[in-house]
């Protein structure tokens, strides 16, 4: 029986770690044991509380007490003052960015008030180097439950009435995809999960596999059973180094209790898993291109038909689930497709995990029922727009995704509603932009990270993003004719019909969601050689307002080359033609006597 | 740690680690919990509020009351009546109980959180705090 009091849980996934984090668990165990309360007070590590903007979190229970930006050094006063004395550091809690009032419980934070963590159930509340939590945590009593009641047709049938679709992007029916596999008879098939997580801004599956790896260890096996293979392939980013060590710790301690390996439970059913690393490419993260490179052919996508789920890993029936949509599975099994599929809207059902971004108040990491809408996601969970700016856009689905705006705050998120919308669930991963972003330039971001991502092996997509770059970099030095905007829209739709697979068909859609919404910025670039946003330097202008400036001189003092002009305590001129538009001048001013425009 | 043999054998060890998390799933619902507050400032220790606190999770705990969190808090100002402890259950004003010993720790268990029966020894609170 354990004589714990209280349970101080400190975020170790990988954002806080690098603010520290570790120390800070060191540090409390430390001055507990000076304290002499090391056995009334448990610290333990977890994974990702998803409050990623105000990281390092330390969180104390039973009161959940919610600490933000913690340091080291602070651990002596959470042990003398809250662990001993049960008086709360008041400067350490969350304070509420509107009104600066301190939050002292997390339930009434407006940042998990919405939320709904399925995938995410235990990230932020076991420690995932212990199995005997995840145990404790309902953890492999679905498979059990599935080894020993359930034949693999009826696990099958539930994943099916679920409804649960494929949480990596495409949306497609995870119980439909398992069904395949299972029709297809061979004496070996596979399991992959697919852990390339490319969309840039995306960690999910980073926080998951961190954060409660067995969840996926547990669901790779349920699949296994009802598939008939039992062979696992966890196919992972080596640029995760923390997620691959507690995934490695979860299948050694699942092999240690008899969870994985020959007769499971004594059952009869033998099934293991096997890591695979991947380089980082984008284009992996597409299931062909994926298994071609676990079996170290290079990672180029090949035409389906073939299914993996028919000619897969090494020619055999082969099913490839992403870790979230594994990470529903044993949730699924043990609360039942009735529960699941109670939440959401009509064609996606369950919780999906975003990882919020850019120019928001709370960036982090969230999951809340399918068919809330983005205007709760950015305002109420997200806390709105940084430093009171005026919100312009969202990037949905990564550079396949496109750019959603304020008319479609109010869409409930689906995976159908945003496609409707010209964009895309993709992995998750949202970009938040305000006023001062330019969209030629968003547009062009996402080009460039295609452009670098091509595998290079079908034409329209090696060739097409390579040209969508150049006119885009083009329109945003100011050097763009209105023929390019045309052959931007044109090209863009034929990389669309032609390219291979995923990566090539969808590169075009940052291009294409932005062209016709922001088509007057884009003319502005074209025609005014005018960036609205203010953020292409080839186009700006800098001035100096002869009403403001007093003639201190530093504006002239820190122009690299010269081009500032004039006497002491008189007004300053700026050479355009000399101008490199630096900006040095404008940081330096401090009367905001330099404009730009 | 041996191979786990059958799903009965792990439902058994689910039940066996279930001590390990509870503290945070019971902080997860607390809106639910019942709370006991013991006042563990330097009078209240001094005064054996540790022991009250230890008797009040082993009888928590060995009666199985999972909607008990045992938590603890600063001077309550009742220096005079020490080891002091509030209760609080869901929907009715906090009890604060005086001079509390281990005895009166199951007597205030048996009592108050099980039947919400009152009893003697009961401190009128004398304060208001800033959520009221």
């Amino acid at each position: 029986m354990s004589r714990y009091k209280m349970h101080v849980l400190v975020c170790g996934g990988t954002g806080c770690v690098s603010s520290n984090s570790i120390q800070i668990v060191e540090n409390l165990k430390k001055y507990l044991k000076e304290n002499g309360i090391e056995d009334e007070v448990q610290v333990l590590k977890t994974g990702c509380f998803g409050f990623c903007e105000k990281g390092p979190i330390v969180k104390i229970l039973p009161d959940n007490t919610f600490y933000v930006q913690v340091k080291p050094e602070d651990a002596e006063i959470i042990v003398k003052e809250h662990l001993i004395k049960g008086r709360k550091v008041e400067r350490l809690l969350y304070k509420e960015p509107n009104t600066q009032t301190a939050i002292d419980d997390s339930k009434h934070m407006d940042f998990y008030k919405k939320q709904m963590r399925v995938a995410l159930r235990n990230c932020g509340f076991i420690d995932p180097d212990n199995i005997e939590e995840y145990i404790a945590r309902d953890g492999y009593q679905a498979l059990g439950k599935a080894l020993t009641e359930m034949t693999p047709e009826q696990v099958i049938e539930e994943v099916k009435k679920s409804g649960l679709r494929g949480r990596g992007g495409g949306g497609f029916p995870t119980g439909l995809k398992w069904e395949f596999a299972y029709k297809n008879k061979s004496d070996q098939k596979y399991v992959v999960c697919n852990a390339d997580e490319g969309d840039p801004g995306a960690f999910m599956d980073r926080s998951i596999l961190e954060g409660d790896p067995h969840s996926i260890v547990e669901a790779m096996a349920i699949c296994g059973y009802a598939i008939g293979a039992n062979k696992g392939l966890v196919y992972i980013r080596a640029e995760y180094p923390l997620a691959v060590k507690r995934l490695k710790k979860a299948i050694e301690d699942a092999r240690e209790y008899g969870l994985l390996g020959k007769n499971i439970l004594d059952t009869g059913f033998d099934f293991d898993i096997e890591i695979k690393y991947g380089a980082g490419a984008f284009v992996c993260g597409e299931e062909t291109a994926l298994i071609h490179s676990m079996e170290g052919e290079r990672g180029e996508p090949t035409t389906k038909p073939p299914f993996p789920a028919e000619s897969g890993y090494w020619g055999k029936p082969t099913n490839v689930n992403n870790v979230e949509t594994f990470a529903n599975i044993p949730v699924i099994l043990l609360k039942g497709a009735d529960w699941f599929s109670s939440i959401g809207t009509e064609k996606s059902k369950g919780t999906k995990v975003f990882a919020l971004a850019g120019k928001i108040n709370n960036v982090g990491l969230i999951e809340v029922p399918m068919g809330t809408t983005l205007r709760e996601v950015i305002f109420d969970i997200g806390g709105g727009i940084k430093g009171g700016k005026k919100f312009k856009a969202v990037q949905t689905g990564g550079p396949s995704g496109g750019c959603l705006t304020e008319k479609d705050l109010d869409t409930p998120i689906d995976f159908d509603n945003l496609v409707a919308k010209g964009s895309m669930m993709g992995s998750g991963g949202m970009i938040v932009m305000d006023e001062d972003d330019c969209m030629p330039s968003v547009a062009k971001f996402y080009l460039e990270f295609t452009e670098d991502e091509s595998c290079g092996k079908c034409t329209p997509c090696r060739i097409g993003t390579k040209r969508l770059s150049e006119l885009l970099d083009k329109i945003t030095k100011g050097q763009g004719t209105m023929e390019d905007l045309e052959m931007l829209k044109t090209l863009s739709e034929t990389i669309k019909d032609t390219a291979l697979c995923g990566l090539g068909q969808t590169a075009p859609n940052p291009v294409l969601s932005t062209i016709d919404t922001f088509w007057d910025e884009y003319v502005a670039h074209v025609k005014e050689h005018r960036c609205p946003a203010g953020q292409c330097s080839a186009l700006l202008q800098y001035f100096i307002l002869e009403e403001k400036c007093i003639g201190c001189t530093a504006c002239s003092r820190v122009c690299p080359v010269g081009a500032i002009s004039g006497k002491v305590k008189s007004t300053h001129v700026i050479d355009q033609d000399k101008c490199i538009k630096c900006g040095a001048c404008y940081e330096k001013c401090k009367f905001s006597a330099i404009i730009k425009k | 740690m041996g191979k786990i043999k059958s799903l009965e054998e792990l439902k058994q060890l689910r039940e066996q680690y279930k001590s390990k998390v509870d503290i945070r799933e019971k902080g997860d619902q607390m809106e639910k919990m019942i709370l006991v507050r013991v006042a563990m400032a330097t009078c209240g220790i001094a005064s054996g509020a540790r022991d009250v606190m230890d008797a009040f999770i082993d009888e928590v705990a060995n009666r199985k009351l999972d909607n008990v969190v045992v938590s603890q808090t600063g001077c309550m100002g009742y220096c005079y009546a020490e080891p002091t402890v509030e209760v609080t259950i869901p929907g009715k004003e906090p009890v604060v109980f005086g001079e509390v010993n281990k005895d009166r720790v199951k007597e205030i268990v048996d009592k108050y959180i099980i039947h919400g029966e009152l009893l003697d020894g009961i401190i009128p609170v004398t304060h208001k705090t800033v959520d009221d």
